[in-house]
């Protein structure tokens, strides 16, 4: 059933990760979403999902081969809730380490590094492919996505770089992979994204989805 | 989950499939009841060059939400796409790639490493040495596993799954020492696959081998069909087995959280 007075967010597609998964996950828990490579659909949205699994450099050079960079700034600029997840939540960060240095959105002062090959003798398998848990930090979950979360919790990781926000008050959770601290979310103003993928984390991953939308007026 | 035509089917060293049940209801068992990712592979896909998972992905995308991991007769860049547009979140590749290993780089830079999971069937000669097959364990390729294990990490896979035909399906326990020295060889995570006969092997494999993750089928299979009626598509395959509700003696057939209880009983983390 359509219902019209509905709020629309959309999915930006820039052709890199599972946004099937994403879909079904807002299909589930009732957000109005469609996927979309065009800058009208992000215009006209009320909200906006940035998904993406891949290499950060390729994701901003599709997102600049689509005209969608300056449409994204300013939708940020607009207050408009964006969710990031991922690479989604990478891209929102000033630059990457990768291959040299990559320009990010810059929603969020930091950088993105490589998880290291080894820690202290021990070999670290990269990508972290894995369940891992996520814990508060200074941040307190409640009137966030994450209020139904409890602390430690397992959420689902794919990843090989991970966010090093510039300031400590944008992060709201930790992970702790094979020795290795490093911020797995991060709340700021009108964004919210996650390294792990809340679609793929079972039913305690789609409450994330369902609060971000409710806190967000957007069901 | 070995899936033939309708069926999902269960065989020892890769042969003998027996069917177990509907696919369907085996994954929606597994996936409340505590399992971290769902692998669905085409176990005839290679013979038929094609694989015909896409309607059971698609269908079990839109209830599942975990990782899924799909396999079987992928032979090129088209064949991964389509399986990952219907909903599969990575895919496992294993004759294509050791036909074409540049097709490793090649997904892994469309689709990104972490797509990208390379299978690898392996089997132990009389003269020690352990080799790659193919097509579940039936076309010899006359490679060597470690070498290729390297190579597969070197063109940027990022999951591999390493095999062991010989205890596939046979409950006897992983081989601890093939897992092991993959482990010890690559940078990236290493799924041991093959020979889970009872909770301590898993936990084992880990502890004493150095595994990232576990791959479990029959251990499971064999406990799903004693706990529940399902119904079987008998028009196609053997299911006297099935209808017997019974299990090899090798096997201790348990439930998943009781394999994850005896993990963390053993000091591995997991989600429970």
């Amino acid at each position: 059933m359509i219902n019209n007075n509905l709020k629309k967010v959309t999915i930006i597609d820039y052709h890199l990760g599972n946004l099937f998964s994403v879909k079904q996950a807002c299909d589930t828990v009732g957000i109005n979403a469609i996927i979309s490579s065009k800058a009208e659909d992000i215009e006209n949205a009320d909200a906006l999902i940035l998904p993406g699994v891949g290499a950060f450099i390729e994701a901003m050079d599709n997102l600049a081969d689509l005209n969608l960079i300056e449409t994204i700034k300013k939708a940020a600029a607009e207050k408009k809730p964006i969710f990031g997840i991922c690479l989604g939540l990478q891209l929102l960060f000033t630059k990457s380490e990768e291959f040299g240095t990559g320009e990010g959105l810059d929603l969020v002062p930091g950088t993105i590094r490589k998880f290291p090959a080894d820690l202290d003798d021990r070999k670290v398998k990269v990508p972290q492919i894995a369940w891992n848990s996520i814990y508060e930090f200074e941040k307190k979950w409640s009137d966030t996505p994450l209020m139904d979360v409890v602390n430690n919790e397992f959420m689902y990781f794919v990843h090989s770089y991970y966010v090093d926000p510039s300031n400590d008050m944008d992060i709201l959770t930790k992970t702790n992979y094979d020795g290795i601290e490093y911020c797995s979310a991060i709340s700021k103003d009108n964004i919210f994204a996650t390294q792990f993928h809340p679609e793929k984390s079972t039913l305690k991953g789609l409450s994330i989805y369902k609060n971000w939308a409710t806190l967000n007026n957007l069901i | 989950m070995d899936i033939k035509g309708p069926n999902l089917v269960k065989g020892i060293h890769m042969e003998g499939l027996r069917v177990l049940g509907k696919p369907a209801d085996f994954a929606k068992y597994y996936y409340e009841n505590g399992a971290d990712e769902l692998m669905f592979m085409d176990v005839v896909a290679s013979l038929y060059e094609r694989n015909s998972l896409h309607d059971i992905i698609s269908e079990t995308a839109k209830s599942i939400f975990i990782p899924i991991t799909v396999g079987g007769g992928l032979r090129s860049i088209s064949d991964i796409k389509e399986v990952l547009r219907a909903g599969a979140d990575k895919v496992c590749l294993n004759t294509a790639v050791i036909n074409n290993p540049e097709l490793i780089r090649e997904a892994s830079r469309m689709f990104g490493s972490s797509t990208i999971v390379v299978a690898i069937e392996a089997i132990k000669e009389s003269n020690g040495q352990y080799l790659a097959y193919t097509d579940n364990g039936r076309e010899h390729t006359g490679v060597d596993v470690f070498e290729w294990a390297q190579k597969v990490n070197d063109l940027g896979a990022g999951e591999l799954v390493i095999t062991s035909v010989d205890r596939e399906g046979t409950g006897e326990g992983f081989d601890l020492d093939l897992v092991s020295r993959i482990s010890a060889l690559v940078t990236i995570p290493v799924i041991a696959h093959g020979g889970a006969g009872n909770k301590n092997h898993v936990s084992e494999v880990i502890t004493k081998a150095g595994a990232d993750a576990v791959a479990i089928s029959s251990l499971l299979h064999y406990h799903f069909i004693k706990e529940n009626s399902s119904s079987v598509h008998s028009n196609e395959g053997n299911s006297e087995f099935l209808k017997q509700k019974r299990s090899y003696h090798t096997f201790q057939d348990c439930k998943i959280a009781e394999v994850k209880q005896c993990l963390i009983d053993n000091g591995i983390e997991c989600r429970i």
